[in-house]
């Protein structure tokens, strides 16, 4: 009778884990959560809208992918795009980052092989979502590396929602971010790894990750100089280890033999005046592992401090008069536009207006910090001051990349990408650390109430905390309600991130939807409905001329070619197209006719009220166009220094080509009750001219709300 | 123009040979037609021709055989001919239907197309009997002009022959033709004809010899939207999960008067009637009923106006293209739905199954070009064979999808020319053992499981070299 209960104890006790197995369990089972979390909080927009790709790069990339498909990836790698920059082509595979499409091939490839037969636009649409999901276990691991376990699970369940990061890798934004946020942790991740352990394994593994991130996005400049500065500092503060030698340079020339390999950046790791700091601090890196062996060798101080001011000097001297000479030879070519406008943000404004026109190129404004960090952006200082209290090689690390990209974010939109994962990991420092000492705290006291009944008579330390916890009486509520306090403020993050992803980041921007009268929605599908007619209607070999940020779109749904697209690359063509759309018409027609045009599209708000439409646009048409053809002069366009369309606006303006092509016959057209005909509901005026006749153009198709017209070029009259 | 001119010498030519041609006696001769009314419907792009032949035997011999000819023109654009004959007395009159099967004659008059009416019972001599005769014909209406601008109206040219083309000598002959609209801009008159609001009568016309042919050419209005579908892809996709999956693939097209020049949005809003009249605004597909899941899309994504109305005996989804298409204008799209299974797969007594489903296109007033079916048996199953009721091409291919590894037979059945008369039931008949169901959830399992069996096996082996 007695042995029965002690042996099933014994095997429930079998079956009990053990604390450091319920840890795991745990553990494995909350980042199981999260991977599926990452990937689900990204599928809002497909529920609300359809598996779409979405915006308009992410057009671009989803036509070379089904290309890659299709053609294999020799005729990808050699592909010569006719299709667009009419009449430049575009060599496509030697124009852009291929590692997103190669990723999406093989994913689609590996389904197909193990028969899943998916469309290769449901991979593409999904890419961003899967990735986003890994960054959650890259997170992880790197919180793990640089803190504790504890921090890397916060920092996973903190970047799976952030905004900041969502916003870029929705379900259907299938753009080189997506792939390129992971391929970015990963390579800073594996290479805090390898400084912390020496081992070159991991300072490989860094090489091949940073390879995946150049073949992924232009953003890899922002590793390769976040890591020879980091390398410098580490330097400058005297933390210099043979672990760093041995990551850093296993690292950079691995790193850069395999970058070369991408057609699209080539040599620019020995050409380029971006990629120079990384070289400077290899050979630095170089100049002080000598000094550190002449150091070991020479007994002497006074003579070592001797020749350490030469070589030094010497060095320095040898390498100043290299880029010299490299930059003036032109092997070295200077920096870029956009990297310049990275460093004053006033320099795109006032040089290239082609960059500062992209709305995701504008300073960021403090409102969008608020709304892509939420809570982060008060826990970022928090973790920064954790860090520095535990100042070690990977702490260093990350609060170098927090502080830096945070920099950039600030000056563009966009890079609140790139500062989100440094973000979340400090972040994540502050929040693990807080409730840890805090629950310590709680757990302690308990303790030592504990041992202090039961024993009696403690140990000097249980005694003395026992005098700390006297003198500080409310210590244990203060704990509870601070806890309170930060399950409220998470909750607080968690219910603003699902809000923002369902409500701001989840549209497609192909498709616009709105709420009608009655409370239902109501679709406006006008882009695909002209791009659609374009594919269909229209001759094979039609060439359209619309603003550059329509190209991808017309390319790839409407299949068509067309004079300018999204891939910026040629400044004189875009400022043709400018020209042409600013000037009157029979002066637009002959640019129009040089360029062998067929239909032009515009962009048209004023029936829907859609306000980012060409005549909103125009004004960057005109900068675009008056910068490379000084005919075009924007004060002509301009009425006291004031942008309008009604009546009062320039004489300029209300003929121009593009006024013309978007208020055509729009005069008689009456759109809200209450209102004159031609009331433009975008601008809220009435149009200033309603006679608009078009002697060279007519109009071909104009979608059901009027937010696309597509207009006919017609063939030049017989001479007789 | 080349085109009409050409067609406009052949019809002549027709005419002179067969008037030579008339002295030829045949041995067909000994029926003769006592009464002949013909009724041709042109509302729709689809020409509907209602033949009601009185026939007698006037040879000595029974004969079960009846021939109808066809001018060669009209011969290809031929989409269906059914026979029916009037059975039973006065009130419990039924109709039966007969078998009509296109027959070459050695000694056919310029290329003239016959089809044999096989009678149920041989006609006896000097016995009469009345047949009911149905033809569509598509492609017949020929727009003139062959462009118009947004706001012109569509008018199209139809030919045909005043006479009954006919190997028979036919006593007594009328003709009815129908027109959409009173708006004729001219016919050709043979007397006695004329024309009363919407309809245009020839005839009656009295003892005309066999293959007499008279060329008549009427310029009507008509604004019923040409819809072709030029090619449609149906799958029919078998799960014995309890599913039937069609996706049918459409390449649409207006094939009435080209459109011409401008294409204005704000007269085609404001003033609807006067623009656009032959524009195509909407479809309506029926669907069987019970369906579910419906999708509407194109290469380029989901296309948001369609409506479905679902009721106990018909789905009915009406959908839009996405934009008016006008003439000459195209559009593709993909439409696909789901149905219960036990609707349309049965069982014979055999052990057999067989899928029972309709053939033609689900769009109403449409013209299918070219139609091609496909089956998709599940995986696994044996013998397949098709029972068409009209003559189709067939042929087997294989066809991968989820989780398959030896893939789906699949039934390919190819059709040209077809008309909404062609939506009637066909069947195939395959063996399947409920089995193979089983593979692809053990597949699945079995994959899981050695997951974690690996899983399982790395914890606890050690793989590290240094020890």
């Amino acid at each position: 009778m007695a042995t029965m209960p002690a042996s099933a104890s014994d095997l429930l006790k079998s079956f009990k884990l053990k604390t450091k197995q319920q840890e795991l369990l745990i553990r494995v089972s909350i980042l199981c959560l999260v991977y599926i979390l990452a990937f689900i909080t990204r599928l809002f927009s497909v529920l609300r809208y359809e598996s779409m790709i979405h915006e308009f790069d992410p057009y671009f990339n989803y036509r070379t992918t089904l290309y890659l498909t299709e053609n294999g990836f020799y005729d990808f790698w050699n592909w010569f795009d006719y299709e667009s920059w009419y009449p430049l082509g575009r060599i496509v595979g030697g124009t852009l980052y291929p590692g997103l499409m190669v990723t999406a091939v093989l994913i689609y490839r590996i389904l197909r092989f193990l028969r899943f037969a998916v469309h290769i636009r449901e991979v593409c649409v999904l890419t961003a979502p899967f990735f986003a999901s890994n960054t959650t276990l890259v997170a992880y691991f790197f919180g793990k590396e640089i803190w504790d376990s504890g921090a890397g699970l916060v920092a996973a369940i903190l970047i799976a929602v952030c905004p900041g990061y969502i916003s870029r890798s929705v379900a259907g934004s299938y753009d080189n971010e997506g792939v390129a946020i992971f391929a970015l942790l990963f390579t800073f991740y594996v290479f805090v790894k390898a400084v912390n352990t020496g081992s070159l394994a991991w300072s490989l593994a860094s090489a091949f990750g940073y390879f995946y991130m150049v073949s992924a996005w232009g953003g890899y400049v922002f590793i390769i100089n976040l890591i020879p500065l980091y390398v410098l500092v580490l330097l400058i503060t005297g933390r210099y280890s043979m672990r760093l030698y041995v990551a850093y340079n296993c690292m950079y020339i691995l790193g850069m033999l395999l970058a070369m390999q991408i057609r699209f950046v080539g040599f620019q790791h020995v050409q380029s005046g971006e990629h120079m700091a990384a070289m400077g601090v290899f050979f630095l890196m170089q100049v002080f592992y000598f000094l550190d062996w002449v150091k070991h060798m020479l007994s002497d101080t006074k003579l070592f401090q001797a020749f350490l001011r030469i070589t030094v000097t010497s060095a320095v001297a040898v390498g100043g008069v290299a880029l010299g000479l490299g930059m003036v030879s032109g092997y070295i070519s200077p920096w870029t536009g956009r990297f310049y406008s990275l460093l004053d943000p006033t320099y795109a404004k006032d040089h290239i207006p082609i960059i500062a026109s992209v709305s995701e190129h504008q300073p960021t404004a403090w409102s969008s910090f608020m709304f892509d960090f939420h809570i982060l952006l008060f826990l970022f200082p928090a973790g920064l001051y954790f860090c520095f209290k535990r100042l070690s090689d990977a702490t260093i690390f990350i609060v170098m990349y927090g502080l830096t990209s945070m920099y950039f974010a600030g000056v563009m939109v966009r890079l609140i990408l790139v500062a989100t994962p440094a973000v979340c990991l400090i972040s994540a420092i502050a929040v693990s650390a807080t409730v840890k000492n805090l629950t310590v705290l709680l757990r302690s006291k308990n303790k030592v109430v504990q041992t202090g009944s039961t024993k009696g008579s403690g140990g000097s330390k249980s005694s003395s905390k026992a005098l700390l916890d006297q003198s500080q009486p409310f210590q244990k509520n203060g704990a509870i309600a601070l806890l309170f306090g930060a399950f409220y403020l998470l909750s607080r993050y968690a219910t603003h991130c699902t809000w923002v992803t369902s409500e701001a980041y989840s549209s497609p921007s192909i498709v616009l939807a709105a709420r009608g009268a009655h409370g239902n929605r109501v679709i406006f599908d006008d882009y695909r409905e002209a791009y659609f007619w374009l594919r269909q209607n229209t001759p094979q070999d039609a060439k359209v001329m619309s603003w550059w940020d329509y190209g991808y779109q017309i390319t790839a749904m409407g299949n068509r070619t067309v004079i300018v697209d999204n891939n910026t690359w040629n400044n004189t063509h875009i400022a043709t197209v400018g020209r042409a759309m600013s000037s009157y018409e029979d002066e637009a027609i002959e640019i129009i006719r040089s360029l062998d045009v067929d239909y032009v599209l515009v962009v048209f708000g004023g029936v829907t009220g859609y306000s980012s439409d060409d005549i909103n646009k125009f004004l960057w048409m005109v900068r675009i166009g008056g910068g490379v053809f000084p005919v075009i002069k924007e004060p002509d366009y301009l009425v006291n220094g004031e942008y309008r369309v009604d009546k009062g606006a320039a004489p300029k303006m209300l003929n121009c080509l593009m006024y013309k092509l978007c208020y055509y016959r729009f005069g008689e057209m009456m759109t809200e009750y209450g209102k004159p005909p031609g009331y433009d509901r975008a601008r809220g005026v009435e149009i200033g001219n309603k006679d608009v006749k078009l002697e060279h153009l007519e109009e071909a198709f104009t979608t059901s709300n009027w937010i696309v017209r597509i207009y006919r070029v017609k063939p030049p009259n017989n001479r007789w | 123009m080349e085109a009409p001119i050409r067609a406009r010498e052949a019809l002549g030519f027709i005419l002179f040979s067969l008037l030579f041609s008339i002295c030829r006696s045949s041995s067909l001769n000994h029926l003769l037609i006592s009464n002949a009314e013909r009724r041709i419907d042109l509302s729709s792009h689809i020409v509907k021709v209602f033949l009601t032949l009185k026939v007698e035997n006037a040879g000595s011999t029974p004969t079960s055989e009846v021939l109808l000819s066809f001018p060669p023109t009209q011969a290809d654009h031929l989409a269906t001919v059914e026979a029916l004959v009037t059975k039973g007395k006065r009130k419990k009159t039924t109709l039966v239907r007969l078998d009509v099967k296109p027959t070459e004659l050695p000694d056919a008059p310029n290329d003239a197309k016959y089809f044999t009416i096989y009678l149920a019972n041989p006609l006896k001599s000097g016995e009469s009997t009345t047949i009911e005769v149905l033809y569509l014909l598509t492609h017949s209406q020929e727009p003139f002009p062959a462009e118009i601008a947004q706001s012109e109206s569509q008018l199209v040219y139809y030919r045909d022959s005043a006479l009954i083309l006919s190997p028979y000598h036919i006593k007594q002959q009328t003709t009815f033709i129908k027109t959409p609209s009173t708006k004729v801009e001219s016919f050709t008159r043979v007397e006695p004809s004329n024309r009363a609001g919407t309809e245009i009568k020839y005839g009656p016309y009295e003892d005309h010899p066999p293959y007499s042919f008279s060329p008549i050419l009427i310029h009507f209005e008509n604004n019923s939207p040409f819809a072709v579908v030029e090619e449609l892809v149906r799958e029919v996709e078998i799960s014995h999960w309890g599913n039937l999956q069609v996706t049918e693939q459409y390449t649409l097209v207006h094939a009435g008067a080209r459109h011409k020049g401008v294409f204005s949005r704000v007269d085609y809003q404001s003033r609807p009637t006067l623009n656009g009249a032959s524009s195509l605004r909407y479809l309506l597909a029926r669907l069987p009923p019970r369906v579910h899941s419906v999708y509407y899309r194109d290469e380029i994504g989901n296309i948001s106006s369609s409506h479905l109305r679902t009721d106990s005996r018909k789905s009915e989804l009406e959908i839009e293209p996405r934009y008016p298409l006008f003439g000459g204008w195209k559009a593709t799209f993909v439409i696909g739905y789901g149905l219960p299974l036990q609707d349309f797969l049965f069982e014979t007594s055999d052990d057999r199954r067989y899928l029972n489903f309709t053939f033609g296109c689900p769009l109403l007033e449409t013209v299918v070009d070219k139609l091609t079916v496909k089956v998709v048996l599940p995986e696994g199953s044996k013998d397949p064979s098709a029972v068409v009721p009209f003559p189709v091409e067939q042929h087997l291919e294989t066809k991968y999808s989820y989780l398959d590894v030896v893939g789906r037979t699949v039934v390919v059945m190819e059709k040209k020319n077809l008309v909404p008369a062609h939506n009637s039931h066909f069947q195939v008949y395959y063996t399947f053992k409920p089995i193979f169901m089983l593979a692809e959830p053990l597949m699945l399992s079995s994959a899981f499981f050695l997951f974690f069996v690996a899983c399982v096996a790395y914890l606890h082996i050690d793989l590290s070299i240094r020890k």
